[in-house]
């Protein structure tokens, strides 16, 4: 069907206007439409996998107006593998929400829904602006998630949050602004096709637009010197929400990659812009994370620092295979999403589990249901921290071997090996603090959840069943992804190989026409 | 006129760094307001500046403006105008939360 590629848009977009549209008719009501949402892009994220997986590349025209004129939606292996590990952190986090964090603001479902929205628009666009616009439509609902609850720590937090990525769409316009001056196209393909045959004096102003679209970039990832953001943000707001943006910051990766491959990669005077500084960033943000991580004084903080790991980690193989990606890096980047959303949601429940103490690395009374918990927390740990049997031990090892020959590979190697080490030392200390160290008699645990410091606290239901259905469906991914390392790694090097072909893709937005009439600028 | 766009969309720019950097909400507000400015009149002029033209191909007509960039402007100014309007009420929050308008929500004594 030749709308596949939209739906992923349209379908949560649909969901949002109903629950909107309905929102006097109760709570059930909402919860019912959001859930439906949700996993009825289950089998849609299947259908394009399928679709995107025989290798063609499928163009969505909007309203039918062909590129470069029109804007497109573009549909290959890349974007069909980004759309399906969207709903799969979405789902379980939407779960794990109507578990009671939904109630503690107003309009959570329809922010939520339009953030989905928003991510899966920005992996499928193949248009620059409408990739600004996808950004704003994400970011929008992310400054509504990232509040939702209220309490002083996340207005803070969303205060830096909302501040920075305003300064950073202005940043993204003026790229946006300067590149349609020089090229005449926003549409990525058409770019491709441009850059090439730029006349030379306008080569500097083309470079500082692109610098420009990495810095923007860098930002939505975190990458070093615009990191700072991150750990406040993800560690103060809502679990099902802080796991939802683990993909928000891969939103940021995704773009460079597809920018910096299809596009920069095309013109010799633009394809080394990233060459000088992304790997020591990259390996300066790895040492950060982890530093943040080991001095993290909550569970919540301690993962959200992970997430700065894996963005550096991401940067590091980018960087390593000179701007590109192999399927290494793309199986790291799933493994990694899904491994630090479910931290996420685990940190939640310890949090509720335990009282007063919420996600705190002291000691305490032994959280209630601790056994499980803990094997949560083990598989967690051992994916995270990069030690085998499970995927993140399968991905950085590939990782390693995609970078062996190049000239940064050994620093690459000591980096990752490193932080893996101190992560899992870390994580370790954790385990210890929440599980083992049992504070002596401690008094019958608090059921009820009251307000500690200035972390507002969820309505949780201690022993919600959704909540531990959302977590153990997150937590099966990284030994699924394990299981399965064999197909999805083959279909995520053939992502790769696809991406970076750029000829198919280029071939498959602007079909043959390449006497394309254009302007003559002053 | 090229002179006199580049200059005001660089002190435009400049004035909104400034206040961008400052620690009260209030001027930081006021700063990306500037800087919202800025980037529509840089988007405007993308198309480069042609006085007296319309906007379309008309018959007859031997010049026209290029319609894109006003369309882009447009979607970047209802963006920037809600975005604007959010972080006014979520400074509100803040300084009803905290009672200070610093950007950390916290009083120094400037």
């Amino acid at each position: 069907m030749k709308h596949a590629a939209i739906l992923p848009i349209v379908i949560p977009l649909a969901a949002a206007i109903v629950v909107l549209a309905g929102h006097r008719l109760g709570l059930r009501f909402a919860r019912a439409v959001f859930l439906a949402g949700g996993l009825l892009l289950v089998p849609v994220s299947a259908w394009l996998i399928d679709l995107a997986g025989g290798g063609d590349i499928a163009v969505y025209a909007l309203g039918g107006w062909p590129a470069p004129f029109g804007i497109v939606l573009v549909l290959d292996r890349l974007s069909a593998l980004m759309v399906a590990l969207t709903t799969a952190i979405a789902v379980p986090a939407m779960l794990h929400a109507t578990a009671g964090t939904d109630t503690a603001g107003r309009h959570f479902h329809a922010l939520f829904l339009l953030q989905i929205a928003g991510l899966n628009g920005a992996f499928l666009t193949g248009d620059i602006f409408n990739l600004f616009v996808f950004f704003e439509v994400l970011l929008l609902a992310s400054y509504g998630l990232l509040v939702h609850g209220a309490g002083l720590a996340r207005v803070r937090a969303g205060l830096t949050y909302v501040i920075l990525n305003l300064t950073g769409s202005a940043l993204f316009l003026v790229a946006l602004a300067l590149i349609y001056g020089m090229l005449g196209t926003l549409n990525l393909a058409d770019m491709a096709v441009v850059l090439p045959g730029l006349p030379e004096r306008d080569h500097a102003v083309v470079r500082t637009a692109f610098a420009f679209l990495v810095a923007v970039f860098a930002l939505k990832a975190a990458l070093l010197p615009l990191s700072f953001w991150l750990p406040h943000a993800y560690a103060a707001t809502s679990a099902s929400v802080a796991a939802l943006f683990a993909i928000m910051t891969k939103v940021g990766v995704y773009a460079l990659l597809r920018v910096s491959v299809i596009g920069f990669g095309s013109a010799p005077f633009t394809a080394d812009l990233l060459q000088p500084w992304l790997l020591p960033l990259a390996l300066a943000t790895i040492a950060l994370g982890t530093a943040g991580a080991l001095a993290a004084r909550r569970l919540a903080t301690v993962v959200a620092n992970l997430v700065v790991v894996s963005t550096g980690t991401l940067f590091a193989a980018m960087a390593g295979n000179d701007g590109g990606a192999d399927g290494a890096a793309l199986y790291y980047l799933v493994h990694t999403t899904l491994v630090t959303a479910a931290f996420f949601l685990l940190a939640d429940r310890i949090a509720a589990a335990r009282g007063t103490q919420r996600d705190a690395l002291e000691r305490s009374g032994r959280p209630p249901d601790s056994a499980l918990l803990a094997f949560a927390f083990l598989v967690l740990a051992v994916a995270a921290s990069a030690m085998p049997p499970l995927s993140g031990f399968l991905g950085k090892v590939m990782i390693l071997r995609s970078v062996q020959f190049h000239e940064g590979g050994a620093a690459i190697w000591i980096a990752l090996i490193v932080s893996g080490l101190v992560t899992m030392a870390l994580l370790a200390r954790a385990a210890s603090a929440l599980f083992w160290e049992v504070a002596p008699a401690p008094e019958a645990m608090p059921v009820a959840l009251p307000a500690e410091g200035s972390y507002s606290v969820d309505t949780h239901r201690l022993g919600s069943r959704r909540t531990a259905v959302a977590l153990g469906l997150l937590v099966a991914g990284s030994p699924l992804l394990t299981v399965l390392a064999a197909p999805v790694s083959d279909y995520v090097r053939a992502a790769s190989d696809q991406l970076h072909a750029r000829q198919p893709y280029v071939a498959a937005v602007l079909g043959q026409r390449r006497d394309i009439a254009r302007e003559h600028r002053p | 006129m090229e002179l006199l766009f580049a200059i005001a969309v660089g002190v435009l720019t400049a004035a909104a760094i400034f206040l961008v950097l400052r620690a009260r909400t209030f001027s930081v507000i006021l700063g990306l307001t500037l800087l919202s400015y800025a980037v529509n009149l840089l988007i405007f002029i993308s198309g480069r500046l042609t006085v007296d033209a319309p906007a379309l191909m008309l018959p007859g007509a031997d010049r026209y403006t290029d319609p894109l960039p006003q369309a882009l402007v447009l979607t970047a100014i209802v963006i920037s105008f809600g975005m604007t309007a959010y972080l006014v009420a979520l400074a509100l929050r803040a300084k009803g939360e905290s009672g200070s308008d610093h950007v950390d929500a916290r009083e120094t004594g400037e």
